[in-house]
């Protein structure tokens, strides 16, 4: 033996010797999974293939087991999203299985809205309390009267269950209040989204532009192993962001940009391109249409005028635009994916959109690959009942080009007016909601309006809080859900699958919403017996063998072409069928039909632009009680230029309190002085400052953003609530 | 005997702490504690700044003040590749080498034994990476034989500018960093 000593010893070796032990012979990679686990039988290490649901992202992750324990979790090496390899949060995930505020057992409001008092109910108290109440509301106001909130794949059941309830309100803040900027001004040029994972092929790229994107603190997986990839074969990254982000540190060019401005850069570049007549002619006489006109416009901006309006030298936005053409079509301008920053954000993402379309890289390799995905077709459920009533989230199509996803902040505003008619149930399921809108009055305010509010969860987050009803939701390694087939490089089915049982009395949301719908009802929309048969019978269909995915974790489609020149067609549902460098729709909805500038409000005199973004190891503000995560970060800091700092007195470490124009005051949060950030803007990491005093590990540590974003521009062409739009002074006396 | 040693290229490196996450699982390492961590270094002034960002651990010395100030010998060179260890049993948690590392990369375990990285020799005697290495998204760490010239970690210092941590503490540690 080695001299690592014998308590060591078997505390690390012990399990390699049982790990031989069971998979002798069989040379087999995994044991089933979800088969029911005695413990005390099983020795040494069971590896069982789930995916990740530690974000939105759905890595293929294997999970080990030992001695009948969770260990760890790694990446599924047959995964192509991880490739083998997780993010911290993903290696983190088992710390979702350990945290010691999960919720338990489900609870009922006591006394007040918020008060966080509850009593403890048995399931089917729980579920005839919400049918009760499920069944009032359908009979005074009609079913269209209850809303669903449902951020990421678990909440499936529980939108067919409103389905089946039949009601067309359902919405996720990923689109107003993040990526549906993007999606909408990538539609309108391209005829198709970005989609999530983003079709983007860093990859390949040899030129990587980043505009306020901050990849490696925006931890999604695949992308940032594609940006090290890159880096590696020595792409030219450009970044352009006020803050001095970890990828701007990899950039050959950082462009400090003046928040607010990034519009304006974009159609310098664009004039440069255009007038030096940089861009891919061919692709653009072949796939676009209106570019005359849009040449003519463009070719007006100059980066004289640009630098005016941003701050970035003339010279450095030609030779950058120069840059950029010198590699099309395998220059990659990201997308990004929180959009949501000014109120003009779909024209930006347009801007965005059209520079792609100059260099031609939509369709082409080291560009926008064409996605595709493993086709599997739905369970063969009853016909959901016919809706009576359109949607509250945009009445009278009031954001004409808010398409394919509804606005969840107009949900809201219903649920305070009544009109177009009045929403009574919130069913909310894995969004804090608290964190993820903007102005929490009105988020409260329309709270007060409910008759029923519901919070599925794992952890008593902040708007669990507000709940009259809390059902506690299996951790991901606990449950099935549904299957994963994510339009990616190359197509894929992945499963989630239970690792281990349940701690307590929570319970996954397929028999949540199965149960609810015995209580409704509504039991016919759910003629399978439980999930695996649900999963089975989708699998069968596509002549997929449950067992085999059981065991893999991951079964890949059979390869397609993901590039225009390699055959992948390129189709555009444009109203032309091309690439719209002008768009008649949008001018005949009376906007720009080529994006403009607008100037946006800059922070008065002792102000500071509020801006945030994220960790590599926290999720929204949904991973901040983890133990593996939260040792890693526990709070938040304000980055503030280093200059500022001095001259306002305050020092790295000193806690300080924000105050926003509208008086609002934040918790105090640590100070981060720094030369990574221009000196109009402070920045701190989104997700912290929470106010559940049941997650106890993380009561008031750090600041919210979110709690001083009382102001956002709403967005004329989709709804988006932009939210960079805040201005704080700091108040140093805390 | 191979001379294990890390080659880890902090132009890919993002600081996402994913090492550490990975570490903390697989040694089941408290919570507090850590036995690898991030540095981020920022020179210059904005807009014109130089970033590094490191992952950092114990360096495996070839010249251990750890091991010399050791009064019981659990602090010892292994003859497995060179790896720096501690016996936990012989450890007495007398902190003589916390003190002494100056790289800070030891603590003392609630258990009250000084800990540190090990290179997951339990995976590494598997033919295994550690498992830092294994899990880094960006793929910026390399593990290998330092002796070896065909190896990975021998053939990236021949073709990259690099540093160490302190060269002129003399510990001779065995982590490279590229630049």
């Amino acid at each position: 033996m080695n001299s690592i000593s014998r308590r060591r010893f078997l505390k690390i070796s012990g399990a390699t010797i049982a790990t031989a032990a069971i998979l002798t012979g069989a040379g087999k990679t995994f044991v089933k999974g979800a088969e029911k686990i005695n413990r005390e039988k099983v020795k040494g290490i069971q590896k069982i293939p789930t995916y990740c649901d530690l974000c939105f992202w759905k890595c293929g992750a294997i999970a080990y087991l030992k001695d009948g324990e969770l260990w760890k979790v790694e990446g599924n090496p047959l995964d192509p999203l991880s490739k083998g390899r997780l993010c911290p949060r993903g290696t983190g995930g088992v710390g979702a299985y350990y945290d010691e505020d999960r919720l338990k057992t489900p609870l009922i409001r006591k006394n007040l809205r918020g008060e966080e008092k509850w009593v403890e109910v048995t399931w089917d108290e729980a579920f005839e309390f919400i049918a009760d109440k499920m069944n009032k509301i359908k009979n005074q106001y009609g079913p269209e009267s209850v809303a669903l909130f449902s951020h990421g794949i678990g909440g499936n059941f529980i939108k067919h269950l409103l389905r089946a309830y039949g009601s067309p309100n359902e919405t996720a803040p990923s689109f107003a209040q993040c990526r549906g900027p993007r999606e909408v001004g990538f539609e309108l040029t391209f005829g198709d989204v970005v989609g999530s994972p983003e079709r983007t092929d860093i990859e390949n790229t040899k030129c990587l532009v980043l505009i306020g994107s901050h990849l490696g603190e925006n931890m999604h997986n695949t992308q940032v192993q594609e940006f090290s990839h890159a880096i590696q074969k020595g792409a030219s990254i450009i970044v352009v962001d006020p803050r001095f982000s970890v990828a701007a540190g990899k950039a050959k060019y950082y462009l400090p940009i003046k928040p607010g401005t990034d519009l304006a850069l974009l159609l310098a570049w664009m004039g440069v391109i255009v007038r030096e007549k940089l861009y891919d002619a061919d692709y653009i006489s072949k796939y676009g249409y209106g570019f005359d006109k849009f040449a003519a416009e463009v070719s007006q901006y100059t980066p004289e005028w640009a630098y005016i309006e941003t701050g970035i030298e003339p010279e450095i936005i030609v030779e950058t635009a120069r840059e950029m053409a010198r590699y099309k079509p395998a220059t990659l301008v990201h997308p990004g994916r929180h959009a949501t920053w000014y109120g003009d954000d779909t024209q930006r993402s347009r801007a965005i959109a059209l520079l792609n379309a100059l260099l031609g890289s939509w369709g082409r390799k080291g560009g926008f690959y064409v996605p595709y995905s493993y086709s599997i077709p739905k369970y063969p459920y009853p016909p959901y009942p016919e809706l009576k009533r359109e949607p509250v989230d945009n009445p009278e199509g009031k954001f004409p080009f808010a398409t394919g996803e509804q606005i969840s902040t107009g949900i809201r505003e219903a649920t305070i007016t009544g009109k177009p008619y009045p929403i009574k149930g919130w069913f909310i399921y894995g969004t804090n909601l608290m964190q993820a809108l903007p102005n929490r009055d009105e988020t409260i305010k329309a709270i007060q309006n409910l008759d029923l509010m519901v919070v599925v969860d794992v952890v008593p987050s902040e708007i669990a809080g507000w709940a009259d009803v809390v059902l506690p939701e299996s951790v991901y390694l606990e449950r099935y859900d549904d299957l994963n087939t994510s339009p990616f490089r190359e197509g894929f089915v992945g499963i989630r699958q239970p690792v281990i049982d349940e701690p307590n009395n929570q319970k996954p949301n397929w028999w949540i919403a199965k149960k609810l719908a015995e209580k409704l009802g509504l039991e016919n929309y759910f003629p399978w017996k439980d999930a695996e048969e649900y999963l089975d019978t989708r699998l069968k269909l596509a002549g997929i063998s449950l067992d085999e995915l059981k065991k893999t974790g991951i079964i890949k489609a059979p390869e397609k072409p993901i590039y225009f020149e390699d055959g992948a067609e390129a189709e555009f549902a444009t109203p032309s069928g091309k690439i719209e460098f002008y768009s008649d729709q949008l001018a005949q909805a009376g906007f720009d039909p080529i994006p403009r500038y607008t100037k946006h409000e800059q922070p008065p005199e002792g102000y500071f632009r509020l801006l945030y973004g994220r960790s590599p190891v926290h999720t929204f503000s949904k991973t901040q009680s983890n133990p593996l995560l939260r040792d890693m970060m526990s709070e938040n800091e304000l980055w503030i230029n280093s200059d500022i700092a001095a001259k306002l007195g305050i020092r790295n470490g000193q806690k300080v309190k924000l105050k926003n124009q509208d008086g609002v005051i934040s918790d105090p949060i640590k100070v981060k002085a720094t030369e990574r950030i221009r000196k109009d803007c402070v920045y701190m990491v989104h997700g912290f400052g929470q106010k559940s005093r049941q997650l106890r590990s993380t009561y008031k540590k750090g600041a919210s953003d979110a709690e001083l974003i009382t102001k956002y521009n709403t967005d004329p062409l989709m709804g988006g609530t932009a939210m960079n739009v805040n201005f704080v002074t700091i108040e140093s006396e805390v | 005997m191979p001379r294990y040693g890390m080659v880890i290229d902090t132009k890919k490196c993002v600081g996402c702490q994913d090492c550490v996450v990975a570490c903390k699982t697989e040694n089941n390492i408290p919570e507090g504690y850590n036995r690898d961590w991030i540095v981020t270094e920022v020179k210059g002034k904005f807009p014109t700044v130089q970033m590094e960002i490191r992952t950092e651990r114990c360096n495996h010395c070839s010249n251990t003040p750890c091991v010399s100030c050791c009064p019981t010998g659990a602090s010892h060179i292994h003859e497995f590749g060179g790896i720096v260890l501690v016996d936990h049993e012989m450890c007495i948690g007398c902190k003589a080498c916390v003190e002494a590392c100056p790289y800070d990369a030891r603590y003392i375990h609630p258990d009250g034994y000084a800990d540190k990285c090990t290179f997951c020799i339990h995976r590494v005697e598997k033919g295994q990476n550690p498992a830092c290495v294994e899990v880094c998204p960006t793929h910026c760490m390399y593990f290998g034989d330092l002796d070896d010239p065909n190896s990975e970690v021998s053939k990236l210092l021949q073709s990259r500018k690099w540093h160490v941590n302190l060269p002129d503490a003399g510990t001779e540690p065995n982590i490279f960093y590229l630049i």
